[in-house]
């Protein structure tokens, strides 16, 4: 508010740095246009093919855009900023998108394909913004634009009441944690007397630790922790995971990930200046709890699994977890460390819940059993889902292992977080050991158990090599980890 | 030169797994050319090298951000253990070829998984960057995974399972010590480096060595097989398939050994030194690891003289065995380490040979492995070629001069004797309860106590069996033949590994020890 008072918008400014969320918006009413107007008589998988190729486009558009130019100035008053990092961020949300929209050329789950490519771009654009700002106001906005698009999207199979009963999950606790987060943003403005982040950084470092304070830092974890799924806010992620259409739980399993960790560590840099020790024992502290819970839990319920979705849903806890303790270091390196942490964990689930639509769209349900035997059933497609499991893991030679690897460093180098930081990356590690029980249970089905049925699993091309793709990236990234660093540095 | 033993195993996974289904037959002979490659790279490579020192073999940067190279290096030590790789992956591939024959054998996937193990393997022996050690350290345990939950027998999915969950918890210690000195080492000089060399070089705090120290070495000997960590291992060994057994007890096993060497006593050699206290007489790790060494000698060889199941008699066999190893890496003297390393490759060879005769040559025809029905076969008749490998590569695990298993023993004990001399008589004890279970085993399964003739005079029918093929014999020979050669002329292997041992860190054969 302030910083709006005080100088006049540059618009041609706010233009050129939301040119990418235009972009993507444009498209989505075009989707919607040509949906309408002229695929009214098309058979569904023509308009959905259209509606996704479309949505595919705007994304690559954007993407195209956004790497072309890399370094922006940012909007006045640090609104939106325009950093190589947070292009980084934006270019992995819209591949993600992507990706999860070519994953949904085939699916069946809707009856209105231009509406769900629309709204999968709009929560695109919430994501972008997410990843961009640095004004409560901005980031508030941009997270519910992306939680109302996430509400409608888990809703979209209308035939299935689990989707149902998901989104209404989702949407209630989705707006409790808004209506905490916020409060806990009006806390921090009465504080502070600003909602730019940067304001907030230097008011917070001239003041002491005072309860009320705390009392925001609270308030503001539970509504981030709420997006990102860590415990204590982790309630709905079993049954979104479960209940939603699979390229819709991709979808809030990869991008809103991203965008929501981006967020997190701008928040926890302005939130820790550099060296107020007493802010940093607080909201550290606050992370590292909700690390160690989300750690410990995510790995140990995942154990007991029986539905893929949901072991996925409790991994996801757990990495969230891992990502946390980056957060909690607050270093330059542990931030992209964290970043990168995201985006390859994001891009491997992605083709992990491809691999499940595939599976359940021909087994009729995402138990461990369908894939029993699936590397004879589809050998490709076990092969593929193989490696997404094994990177999740952590195994070497696949990304998943050198995000940890980095990621853990990182929280060592940083040396903000002491003796606990050693510990918990202790913790992790030997909870990453126990992790593989469970991902095993899965390849086992896959390569040990024999097939139920005999018949292979249908496969459309585009799917399989999207899901090759993806693999392929998995596997790449994890011989030649340093090719990201031009965007993501390493170590 | 000797990396291409790596990437040779790796392409020729990768051409497996890709191979359409119906060359299921051809699966076997293109993992054996690719193994033969193997071998035959390692073993030029170990002849031209000769007994000189440390061999550069590859140096790139990897992540140059994080001081991460891709550092191959083979010293004599590296040098011998790609040597017995090679010569278990051909043996082990000679005794798998079975698999193949038919369509539902999956024995493309099953070679591919081997290849990949067995790339994972060599990797580990050359690696010196520490980093990519463990990157081939971790590699090399998801095959064995799949290799005994799919082909293998017994309990297959709980001995696979089990396995994979100790090695990984071992592998989870290996990198949180890791972690931890790559962090101390780039914090105090600014220069990140995960190189052995660089982290040897460096002095660890004292105090820090002191909790670094056992837990890298744990991380590590449990892959090793040592007590009380052991208890993967004969299960393992017993639901694996026969090339996954020898594998498991002839490679994977020693990857283990050769990590307590290599890392953690190289990397924290202080964590060896006494507490400056003492317990019940045990004054330091080295005396708490030398005791489960011990332990594992005498507990392993005890358990195998009471078992009914003769995979379950060498499984525990194959404890015993690494802990001479392991005792004959903390006794920190030359001869010790020295017969440590010659016991590696000894083993390696005999525990392929002797689960080969079990699971392989005996197993496959009587379809039993009880000692008690085994015993009423009249196999001395029957398999009168067992039989004779049998009583053959018993000798030389029991140790009988003449084979490599005495000379490596022998080292071992004697080294022992200088280090700590009521663990060399207990493990001396062991070594003849060593005799006594070969020889039970042996007795029960191939020399009958039961008459050869029934009570009314007519002969009892000897079993007939198929005959033996010629991949089984060109893999006893190659396998028995190493171990006599060796036996016979130790300084073959000897005169490479002494210079190795000789040019470990000072302070890892000295340290603050008196």
């Amino acid at each position: 508010m302030i910083a709006f008072a005080s100088n006049p918008v540059n618009y041609s400014n706010l233009f050129a740095i939301t040119l990418p969320e235009t972009i993507l918006e444009v498209v989505s009413l075009l989707v919607l246009i040509v949906d309408l107007a002229w695929l009214r008589r098309s058979s569904q998988a023509v308009r959905m093919a259209w509606a996704c190729a479309l949505g595919v486009l705007g994304c690559a558009a954007s993407a195209a855009w956004l790497a072309a130019h890399p370094s922006l100035s940012a909007l006045d008053g640090n609104i939106l900023v325009a950093t190589p990092l947070v292009a980084a961020a934006q270019i992995g949300i819209l591949v993600l998108s992507a990706l999860v929209l070519v994953l949904s050329f085939k699916a069946e789950f809707s009856r209105n394909p231009g509406e769900f490519s629309a709204i999968v771009l709009l929560a695109t654009t919430g994501m972008l913004l997410v990843a961009a700002a640095r004004d409560l106001q901005v980031i508030f906005v941009a997270l519910e634009l992306l939680s109302l698009s996430l509400y409608v999207l888990t809703a979209f199979a209308k035939r299935s009441a689990q989707s149902a009963e998901a989104a209404l999950k989702y949407y209630l606790f989705g707006g409790m944690s808004a209506a905490l987060m916020l409060f806990g943003f009006s806390y921090l403005y009465g504080l502070t007397g600003t909602t730019s982040l940067e304001g907030i950084a230097a008011s917070l470092a001239a003041q002491p630790l005072s309860p009320l304070l705390i009392v925001a830092f609270v308030l503001v974890s539970a509504g981030l922790g709420f997006k990102v799924a860590a415990v204590p806010f982790h309630l709905w992620a079993p049954d979104t995971y479960q209940g939603a259409p699979a390229p819709v739980t991709a979808l809030i399993a990869s991008g809103s990930k991203v965008a929501s960790f981006a967020v997190l560590v701008a928040l926890t840099s302005a939130i820790i200046p550099p060296d107020a020790h007493l802010h940093a024992a607080s909201w550290a502290v606050l992370l590292l709890w909700m690390a160690a819970g989300s750690i410990i839990l995510g790995n140990l319920a995942a154990l007991v699994q029986t539905s893929v979705r949901r072991l996925l849903a409790y991994s996801a806890i757990a990495h969230a977890g891992y990502m946390l303790l980056g957060i909690a270091a607050n270093t330059p390196q542990s931030g992209a460390a964290v970043l990168y942490y995201a985006l390859t964990y994001a891009l491997t689930t992605v083709g992990a819940f491809g691999v499940i639509g595939i599976v359940e769209r021909s087994a009729g349900t995402d138990r461990m059993d369908a894939f029993a035997g699936l590397s004879r059933r589809n050998p490709l497609l076990a092969a593929t889902m193989f490696l997404f499991l094994l990177s999740l893991a952590g195994i070497p030679p696949l990304v998943g292992f050198w995000a940890k690897f980095n990621l853990f460093v990182a929280v060592l180098r940083a040396g903000t977080l002491g003796m606990s930081g050693l510990i918990l990356v202790a913790v992790a590690i030997a909870a990453s050991a126990v992790s593989l029980y469970y991902y095993l249970q899965v390849m086992k089905r896959m390569y040990v158990f024999a097939p139920v049925r005999h018949e292979p699993v249908p496969i459309s091309f585009i799917e399989l090599a999207t899901l090759a793709l993806i693999a392929l990236a998995v596997f790449a990234l994890g011989i030649f980890p340093a090719a990201l660093s031009n965007w993501i540095p390493l170590g | 030169m000797l990396a291409y033993t790596i990437y040779l195993s790796f392409a020729g996974a990768l051409l497996l797994a890709v191979l359409p289904k119906r060359l299921h037959a051809v699966a076997r002979v293109i993992a054996l050319l690719v193994a033969l490659c193997g071998l035959a790279v390692a073993l030029a490579g170990f002849i031209s090298a000769g007994t000189q020192g440390p061999v550069a073999v590859a140096n790139l940067p990897w992540i140059p951000a994080m001081g991460i190279h891709y550092t191959l290096e083979a010293d004599g030590i590296s040098r011998v253990l790609v040597l017995l790789t090679g010569l278990a992956a051909v043996a082990g591939i000679l005794f798998s070829w079975n698999i193949g024959d038919k369509t539902d054998d999956r024995a493309n996937e099953f070679f591919a998984f081997f290849l990949a193990l067995i790339g994972g393997v060599y990797g580990v022996f050359l690696s010196v960057d520490l980093f990519l050690l463990f990157v081939f350290y971790e590699i090399a345990i998801v095959p064995k995974y799949f290799l005994i939950a799919i082909w293998g027998s017994t309990r297959r999915e709980y001995g696979a399972m089990k396995l994979a969950l100790y090695s990984f918890a071992g592998s989870a210690m290996v990198l949180i010590g890791l972690l931890t000195a790559y962090a101390v080492v780039g914090g105090q000089t600014g220069n990140y480096s995960m190189n052995l060399h660089t982290l040897a070089q460096y002095h660890f705090s004292t105090s820090f060595q002191m909790w670094a120290f056992p837990l890298v070495f744990t991380g590590f000997a449990i892959l090793a097989g040592m007590w009380p960590f052991h208890t993967w291992a004969p299960t393992g060994h017993v639901a694996a398939p026969t090339a996954a057994s020898m594998l498991l007890a002839g490679v994977v096993m020693k990857l283990g050994a050769y990590g307590c060497l290599r890392v953690a006593m190289t990397v924290f050699p202080h964590g060896l030194d006494p507490w400056g206290f003492s317990f019940l007489g045990i004054d330091s790790w080295r005396t708490v690891f030398g005791l489960f060494a011990v332990i594992g000698i005498v507990y392993g060889a005890t358990v195998a003289l009471v078992q009914n199941d003769f995979k379950f008699v060498i499984g525990y066999s194959s404890v015993s065995h690494m802990g001479l190893v392991l005792l004959g890496l903390l006794t920190l003297t030359q001869i010790g380490i020295d017969g440590a390393v010659l016991q590696m490759f000894s083993h390696g060879i005999l525990a392929g040979l002797l689960f080969a005769t079990v699971g392989r040559i005996v197993y496959e025809r009587t379809h039993t492995r009880d000692l008690a029905l085994l015993n009423k076969l009249q196999l001395s008749k029957a398999m009168p070629f067992a039989a004779w490998l049998f009583v053959i590569a018993g000798m030389a695990s029991m140790g009988l001069p003449g084979f490599s298993g005495f000379v490596a023993e022998v080292q071992v004990l004697i080294g022992a004797w200088e280090a700590f001399p009521w663990f060399a008589a207990i493990a001396g004890l062991g070594i003849v309860i060593g005799v006594a279970y070969t020889w039970r085993a042996m007795q029960r399964v191939f020399f009958s106590d039961h008459p050869a003739v029934t009570a009314d005079g007519t002969p009892v029918p000897i079993p007939e069996y198929e005959p033996v093929t010629w991949a089984e014999k060109a893999g006893v020979i190659l396998l028995a033949g190493t171990s006599l050669l060796i036996g016979v002329y130790p300084r073959l292997l000897l005169d490479v590994i002494a210079p190795a041992v000789q040019a470990l860190p000072h302070a890892l054969l000295t340290g603050g020890r008196q």
